[in-house]
């Protein structure tokens, strides 16, 4: 009998009629879940409308085409967002093919023995250390060590360290993912490994590698600390012309700009704010484009 | 190197385009642009200074459009590491030199050339609600400064203050502000009660004190001229009257002994660099109408000049011993 089974049940205490309060406590999570998520949400908006109003009438030509000034309607950001995206060139150079190269070598072609394990272990260690940390290595081995000097190369190395556990942990969950079968079918018919990394599992993968190189540069793009560190410049007037020039980049700029005593160079920061958002933005936007057109072809 | 040649100017779109077959075209060939050094000059140090050099540098380079000037801001003692190491021409110095750094330089073989480009004045300020404090001497800031103070409710200053707890807010310790302000108040530099909030970011201690009537902090005059309306300026006596910071008190030195005078310290070596000759004495010539520009109280004419002699006759070293202490006094008195 059902009913005398559940007494029985009861009886020792593992099952507990309480369906109602299982049901309170559901929705009261729901509602936690709710909660956090719109106070991020509203926090962000917040933050946006505040840079907004007080950044948006900064934002012309001129405050793009001009070179920092102490006089705020004579300021821009011209040697700041071409240092920015000169950075970004030279990191995405730089550390794309070593992280997807990495990851790759460490899934496809490694044996996976001790060695193998300690190198993952490190990676994903190196993901969380600090950026400062970055920069200090950056200041002994690049700048000072290779005597690259404080120049976009320096700052494009160090970045490109930062950000290297970021892309390597990424690019190997996407190659990962590609089915075991792909590759059997790939060895079957007779393709050597490099084939069949290079034909099968990499177009796979590259969404996913896609979205966490993104991730990584947009990292790389907002990031003051290492720069700092290794001496990046705060007035720059003139545009570099190649990767051994000096430069400035957005973050420095707004950062200097937040710490003057003056209100207007506080809206100044707030515009500059609003152009590296732009960025990366449009960054992202290419990205998921990107992938939607790969990820069509792919089906 | 007069010769006239804008930088060229190309709109960042296409220029981002363009760079990245420039870049790999530079990795390939390896080739840097280090020869286009000269007619360079490179300035770090200190944000308290920052605004001056960037303003000269703005000046300078609207005649001389064709030399590349960078200013860093690193602080007085990280701009100090990288001029001794060669790597800058000019260091921005909130404070003189210390003889750790005097003696670094000795190590490294580069002499330098000491010259002070403005005065600041260090504010005392408490919030626009606080009707009690009219003034403080030395020995009361001292009192409440020092490093184990007991000093916790306003009347523990004098008996007539409200018995209300003193909130205090003031730099960090890596500021030379804070350097300076312990030197001439606590006697030595760093010396100070460690239970105040401390802040890197001026304008969060000026944000910190106009929220809080019992709130009572100190940083530079720029910061106190900009926000003027949202704090109250505390007189300081120094022993002759109390006297309240203001460009004419601090440029004629009554307003003792918080008024500092703020340094460039130039390589000898870099000197014989046309250009880095040339933008020193552009600094010189003009750091007194730009310093107050940007928030600073220019140094007497006579100042400049004897500044002007010292780059001209190469005299190397510092004028500040081992005391470290830069009173305004002694760039006044004729010595």
């Amino acid at each position: 009998m059902p009913n005398s089974e559940n007494t029985n049940l009861k009886k020792t205490g593992l099952y507990k009629d309480n369906i109602q309060t299982r049901r309170r406590i559901a929705a009261l999570f729901q509602y936690f879940c709710a909660l956090v998520t719109w106070t991020g949400v509203f926090l962000l908006a917040l933050l946006l409308y505040q840079v907004s109003v007080d950044g948006i009438q900064w934002l012309d030509m001129q405050f793009l085409s001009s070179f920092p000034s102490r006089f705020p309607y004579k300021a821009g950001i011209k040697s700041a967002l071409v240092g920015t995206f000169w950075l970004i060139t030279l990191i995405a150079i730089i550390s794309i093919p070593v992280g997807v190269a990495t990851a790759l070598y460490l899934h496809e072609f490694s044996r996976k023995g001790r060695i193998h394990k300690l190198i993952q272990l490190n990676i994903s260690n190196l993901a969380g250390v600090p950026s400062i940390v970055y920069g200090i290595i950056g200041l002994t081995i690049f700048v000072r060590g290779l005597a690259l000097e404080r120049s976009l190369i320096s700052g494009a190395l160090t970045m490109s360290l930062l950000i290297l556990p970021v892309i390597i942990i990424a690019s190997r969950e996407a190659i990962q993912a590609v089915p075991m079968s792909t590759r059997h079918a790939a060895f079957a018919l007779g393709a050597t490994r490099w084939q069949t990394a290079w034909a099968h599992v990499l177009p796979t993968a590259f969404p996913g590698i896609l979205t966490g190189v993104i991730l990584a540069l947009s990292r790389a793009i907002g990031e003051t600390a290492p720069l700092i560190m290794i001496g990046a410049l705060t007035y720059v007037a003139f545009l570099p012309e190649g990767p051994m020039d000096s430069f400035t980049a957005l973050p420095i700029q707004i950062f200097n700009w937040v710490s003057r005593p003056q209100e207007e160079f506080h809206e100044l920061a707030a515009g500059a704010i609003i152009v590296l958002l732009a960025v990366l933005l449009i960054m992202n936007a290419t990205a998921i484009y990107i992938r939607h057109k790969t990820e069509q072809k792919l089906k | 190197m007069l010769v006239s040649q804008k930088f060229p100017s190309r709109p960042a779109s296409l220029f981002a385009s363009a760079s990245f077959a420039f870049a790999i075209f530079m990795l390939l060939t390896g080739c840097g642009s280090r020869e286009k050094l000269e007619g360079a000059v490179s300035l770090d140090g200190s944000s308290t200074v920052f605004p001056i050099s960037e303003a000269i540098a703005e000046e300078y380079l609207a005649v001389r459009p064709n030399i590349r000037i960078t200013v860093g801001v690193s602080g007085t003692g990280g701009g100090f590491k990288k001029f001794m190491a060669g790597e800058t021409d000019i260091n921005d110095a909130s404070r003189p030199i210390k003889s750790s750094e005097v003696a670094q330089s000795i190590a490294s073989g580069y002499e330098f050339i000491e010259l002070p480009v403005a005065f600041d004045g260090l504010s005392i300020v408490v919030n626009t609600d606080n009707t009690w404090v009219d003034s403080l001497s030395v020995e009361e800031l001292h009192k409440i400064w020092q490093p184990g103070s007991s000093v916790k409710q306003w009347s523990d200053v004098r008996v007539e203050w409200p018995q209300q707890d003193i909130k205090l807010y003031g730099p960090g310790t890596d500021s030379g502000t804070f350097d300076y302000f312990t030197e001439t108040i606590n006697g030595k530099s760093g010396a100070s009660r460690p239970d105040y909030t401390a802040s890197e970011d001026d304008n969060a201690l000026v944000r910190g004190i106009s929220g809080d009537v019992n709130a009572m902090g100190y940083f530079g005059f720029a910061y106190y001229a900009a926000n003027k309306d949202n704090l109250k300026l505390v007189p300081v006596d120094g022993g002759s009257g109390a006297v309240a910071p203001s460009p004419e008190t601090i440029n004629n030195g009554s307003y003792s002994p918080l008024s500092r005078p703020i340094f460039i310290y130039v390589r000898k070596d870099a000197l014989e660099k046309i250009a880095v000759m040339d933008f020193v004495k552009f600094y010189l010539a003009n750091a007194g109408a730009l310093s107050s520009e940007v928030g600073y109280i220019p140094l007497p004419e006579k100042v400049y000049a004897r500044a002007l002699q010292r780059v001209e006759q190469r005299t190397a070293g510092t004028a500040y011993g081992e005391d470290n202490e830069a009173r305004a006094d002694d760039l006044l008195s004729d010595d």
